[in-house]
């Protein structure tokens, strides 16, 4: 792939203003596929997910979903979107290996959902709103591998293998306005766009949300206008881009691409362009021409949809609250920084602290705890922190914290516990005997043998050179093997050195 | 209306994906012309006020339940496969990505 | 010949319950005849004889053993190609699909199964049930059991010939712009387009999704009334399938044999299907129909249907446009053959071009391009787009109809069978045979073909069309089994019998080979 000539980003936006289309595709999961009873699994042996009607076999029928209907009208609720009274299914025809109909059965001018808005809030605390013009349900189209060729890519392939599991699978592909003014924040407008809409699949449990398996895919148009000129550019489509760094990184790389083309005097080609994650540049595809008729039609196998006004409004009511929304509450009610609150939602721990608190534990403890020694523990591992421990006893640990039976050192031993499946903190600190000697006679008796042992060290410190009774608390820390306060410790040692 | 060219059948049969040989795009040129000039009298009486209609039955909203039915076998899916390798339908190299 | 096959369903049926003879005889005779005149009538793909047989001998097994079971158990059907058959070849009569074995039955095969029918074989039929001939099937023509000369009528003219020529008493057709009833007609049979939507179109491989609809073929009226009663009803793999709860047409048929069965019934004459260009011979006997009907005590009603003149147009634009797109899945990646074009690089682009070019005839080629024409962008509304206005104005048509009368009647069909070859090389004669059909499928309402004697000039079947509102298929029996009594009563006997009695192509090979 030849390397294209990029534009320094800063005076590319000197020179030109970024606009921007997202078509974002979201994969639901429902138990069964679109169209007919096929499970609806990733992950399966090939073509094991297969029928007459997802096979696209002669005789095979479509029977449309009733709760990918659901998912899609609640998910349009959710975009602000209007929801068609009536609706139909168009459609899409074209042939290609992986499109088991030859024709992708979509929806053309009667969506489902249309005219919605997403505000997102960049980093600087900029809010841009995103106009949805539509969101439409279609099905997805089969697996393609590539064989033989040297990249294992189409270009110089040999030949393709095609698993029909995918397809079928119910999409929902959400299409916005064109967004203009983004500027030099367009990359992470684009980021924050698709982050957000993932928030939103996932806190409404219509998708796995999954970029990496594919559940929400992007592709980004974008087009450059030289500042001062009324007249749009022409556009190009990346597709593939399936990571919302990668998102970031295409829309940056676009404008300095397109950008370098337009000053040397060139034409940007109306395309499709496939992102590459390995290299980070985009290269052509197919260009749009004439031969993109699709010749869409109502599709006649399919009888329209009309949800009733009584039903959209059910669905309405079954909303979670918007992300954006709840993270503005939550970090209010919980009085953290921004930054203390981005490291949380970051971390995709913002449920588990939530949980935590809910529970009972201090907003600091709990967003400490999960940031921290589980996050830690958790990529040490390679998993999720919320397959190491539940929010339950993550809160039971700090109440022990909370209430002196543990130092923070102690109940780091009580979670290794807890989650090596000993039980609950509190009986792991039975089983293991880990609690905080809290009896100062205890304490005591050992203070007065360590100053016994070191009569150098209480001459000291009765010289007022108290520093030196660390050595004192060192020694009575180790003989409790840990499990005292040192604060108390240096308490005691003060006032028995004074006697 | 109807100034179809042996051009515009070439091109319907690309997006049609036929291989038509020049004589056949030559004689369904003419058989289109004779054919589109008669079916276009539709065009006479579909004033803007009448609805159209696809559906022969004014059904909507009609559903299926959310619930796995029994899939084809393997063995089954891939039995008039042309060629296959492995559980995978096999297709000749694929010119450029849609 | 045995007379086993002289029978209709109803009576074997009976027969069969009654123990007076068993599956396997009633399938052996069938299977008889069909060895002796099917290489001349060609009506059959595919004939499943150790299957048929076994399919019999189970049916008797269990009828043996006491089990109760339906009205047609263990009578022999005839299955249009058109339709998935997990045990037999289904080609639609395409090359394309040569040799194709379905993982899966058709809705309606997997009722006649349930119902304990013993399938005997695949029916020919224009590739992909576009015709009115069977000229256009990819494995030559079916002839017309009343004259090998000439065309059995389309798409269906296998399953019209197998009746016809008592190769099975009943079959299954399907019907998108009259290729039940135009087959019918021309062979003296009797066929039914139900309601849009009252019978499953699951596996029936598709022409034109709003149009087609799959129906009961025979020689009688009753005999398609039980077929109807065995395939229909809603199937919720069907999404167009009518959830309604349908009388029984078995009952309706036999209504229509109780005398005074026509006495008030309004039977409207469609002024639009009954005029210029109609054989001599067609039109006489629809009038001596009427007056058949009329002495009956039916009333006679003269109704308009302005658009229908726009109706063959509508539906040579709705159809090639489905169409275009519902082929579009025979591409040599799934199913079918695959063909590697002649010269130049093995992409799978060329390879689908190649095979489709190589694998569809004349007729699919020239219905898909102009299906992709009249979808193609800047066309759609002025083709597309009218067409199904049209549809819109044909359906208030029947409406403003029906309103008036109970029954709309026409003939099937403009002339009696022609010769092969004759219209073949003007499409739109071909299509503009298929007028008086195509108003039913259109609007989605329920047809029927049945004989009404033959044209004096040429003594070829000749047929009459009944169209009733949708939904109300049952009306249609009860209508056309009475007018079947009383037709029946005035020829002396089914007008089949006067058909002539096939030689069996053995002999006549043999004797030819004599001289």
């Amino acid at each position: 792939m030849a390397k294209a000539r990029l534009m320094d980003l800063d005076k590319a936006l000197e020179l030109y203003e970024p606009v921007l289309g997202f078509e974002v595709h979201v994969e639901l999961n429902t138990k069964t596929k679109m169209f007919c009873g096929c499970a609806n699994e990733f992950g399966q042996g090939a073509n094991t997910n297969t029928c007459p009607t997802c096979l696209g076999l002669p005789g095979g029928l479509p029977q449309v979903n009733q709760q990918a209907i659901e998912s899609s009208i609640r998910l349009g609720l959710a975009l602000g979107c209007e929801i068609a009274e009536y609706s139909r299914f168009a459609r899409k025809n074209y042939f290609y290996p992986d499109t088991a109909k030859n024709f992708q059965t979509s929806q053309y001018d009667e969506p489902i959902a249309f005219n919605g808005a997403l505000t997102i809030e960049l980093e600087s605390g900029r809010e841009v709103t995103i106009e949805i013009e539509r969101a439409h349900m279609e099905d997805d189209a089969g697996k393609l591998t590539h064989k033989g060729g040297a990249t294992g890519r189409i270009h110089g392939a040999e030949y393709s293998l095609v698993d029909y599991n995918r397809g079928g699978v119910p999409l929902v592909e959400i299409v916005t306005r064109m967004i203009e003014g983004g500027e030099a924040d367009s990359p992470e407008i684009a980021k924050t766009y698709v982050a957000s809409v993932r928030e939103i699949v996932k806190a409404l449990g219509v998708s796995n949300a999954r970029m990496e398996e594919g559940n929400v895919r992007c592709d980004v148009n974008l087009s450059l206008r030289p500042r001062g000129s009324g007249q749009l550019g022409t556009r190009t489509e990346t597709k593939n881009v399936n990571s919302l760094r990668s998102i970031e990184r295409a829309v940056r790389y676009e404008i300095q691409r397109q950008a370098a083309v337009l000053e040397a005097g060139g034409t940007i080609t109306q395309e499709t362009r496939h992102w590459h994650e390995d290299t980070g540049m985009t290269s052509p595809g197919r260009p749009k021409s004439d031969a993109d008729d699709y010749r869409y039609f109502p599709e006649p196998d399919l009888v329209p949809v009309a949800p009733s006004r009584e039903w959209v409004e059910e669905l309405r009511a079954t909303l979670p609250e918007p992300p954006a929304a709840r993270r503005k509450r939550l970090q209010a009610e919980w009085g953290f920084t921004a930054l203390e609150f981005q490291d949380v939602v970051n971390s995709e721990l913002l449920d588990l602290v939530e949980a935590t608190i809910a529970a009972g534990a201090s907003a600091p403890a709990a967003r400490k705890w999960w940031t921290g020694e589980i996050a830690r523990l958790a990529n040490a591992q390679g998993v999720a922190a919320d397959t190491l421990v539940a929010p339950a006893q993550v809160a039971a640990l700090i109440e022990l914290v909370d209430a002196g039976t543990l130092t923070d050192r102690l109940a780091r031993q009580v979670l290794e516990g807890v989650i090596a499946g000993e039980g609950t903190p509190v009986e792991v600190v039975e089983k293991r005997g880990l609690a905080v000697v809290s009896d100062d006679t205890a304490l005591i008796a050992a203070i007065d043998e360590a100053l016994a042992a070191q009569p150098d060290v209480l001459a000291k410190i009765r010289d007022g050179k108290v520093q030196a009774a660390g050595a004192v608390i060192g020694a009575v820390m180790k003989a409790m093997k840990g499990q005292a306060d040192a604060a108390r410790v240096r308490e005691l040692v003060l006032e028995r050195s004074a006697g | 209306m109807s100034e179809i060219t042996a051009e515009q059948v070439a091109h319907l049969a690309h997006l049609a994906r036929i291989d038509l040989s020049p004589e056949e795009i030559d004689h369904l040129t003419a058989d289109l012309v004779q054919i589109v000039d008669s079916v276009a009298k539709v065009s006479e009486v579909a004033t803007p006020d009448i609805p159209a209609t696809s559906h022969p039955m004014p059904l909507t909203n009609v559903f299926r339940e959310d619930v796995v039915r029994p899939s084809l076998t393997v063995e089954q899916a891939l039995s008039g496969a042309p060629a296959r390798d492995g559980d995978k339908f096999r297709v000749p190299a694929i010119l450029d990505e849609e | 010949m045995s007379d086993l096959i002289k029978l209709p369903a109803a009576t074997l049926g009976a027969m069969l319950s009654d123990g007076s003879v068993s599956a396997v005889e009633v399938t052996r005779a069938h299977l008889d005849h069909i060895d002796a005149v099917d290489a001349d009538i060609h009506a059959f793909l595919h004939v499943a004889r150790q299957s048929a047989l076994d399919t019999a001998a189970a049916v008797d097994a269990r009828r043996g053993a006491g089990e109760e079971l339906g009205p047609l158990a263990g009578v022999p059907i005839a299955i249009k190609d058109v339709l998935a058959t997990r045990d037999m070849p289904t080609t639609s009569g395409s090359k394309i699909l040569e040799g194709w074995i379905p993982p899966y039955d058709a809705t309606v095969v997997a009722r006649l199964r349930a119902a304990d029918l013993v399938p005997l074989g695949k029916t020919n039929m224009d590739e992909f049930a576009m015709g009115s001939s069977t000229e256009h099937s990819a494995y030559g023509p079916t002839r017309n059991p009343w004259d090998l000369e000439r065309i059995p009528g389309g798409s269906g003219g296998g399953s019209a010939a197998a009746v016809s020529a008592f190769e099975a008493p009943l079959a299954l057709g399907s019907d998108t712009g009259g290729s039940i009833r135009q087959p019918a007609a021309v062979t003296g049979s009797v066929g039914v387009k139900p309601t849009y939507g009252g019978v499953s179109r699951y596996g029936a491989i598709a022409l034109a999704s709003s149009l087609d609809q799959v129906g009961p073929v025979s020689r009688t009226v009753l005999d398609s009334a039980l077929l109807h009663d065995v395939i229909g009803g809603y199937d919720p793999l069907d999404s167009t399938s009518l959830t309604s709860a349908w009388p029984s047409m078995a009952a309706a048929a036999q209504a229509g044999l109780a005398d005074g069965a026509l006495a008030g019934m309004r039977v409207g004459v469609v002024k639009e299907l009954n005029g210029a260009g109609f054989q001599a011979g067609v039109t006489q006997r629809f009038e001596e129909t009427l007056a058949l009907l009329s002495a009956a005590g039916a009333e006679i009603v003269e109704v308009s249907a302005p658009n229908f003149e726009y109706a063959v147009a509508a539906y040579y634009l709705i159809l090639p446009a489905e169409a275009s797109s519902n082929l579009a899945r025979f591409d040599s990646v799934r199913f079918g053959i695959r063909v590697n074009p002649e010269d130049g690089p093995l992409t799978s682009e060329r390879v689908m071009a190649a095979t489709r070019e190589a694998g569809f005839g004349p007729e699919v080629k020239r219905r898909i391009i102009l299906g992709t024409y009249a979808l193609s962008a800047g066309y759609y509304d002025a083709y597309y787009g009218s067409a199904q206005k049209v549809r819109t104005l044909i359906q208030r048509d029947f409406d403003a109809a029906f309103e008036s009368v109970d029954v709309l009647v026409s003939p099937s069909a403009p002339t009696t069978a022609f010769r092969f070859g004759e219209k073949l090389a003007d499409p739109m004669a071909m299509y503009l045979n298929d007028i008086t059909t195509i108003p039913a499928n259109l609007a989605g309402v329920p047809g029927m073909g049945l004989p009404m004697g033959l044209a004096p000039e040429d003594g070829l079947p000749t047929g009459l069309q009944v169209m009733a509102p949708a939904g109300e298929d049952a009306r249609l029996y009860t209508f056309g089994a009475a007018l079947e009594q009383l037709l029946e009563a005035s020829w002396g006997g089914p007008l089949l019998s006067q058909a002539p009695v096939l030689t069996p192509t053995e002999m006549f090979a043999s004797e030819e080979g004599a001289v």
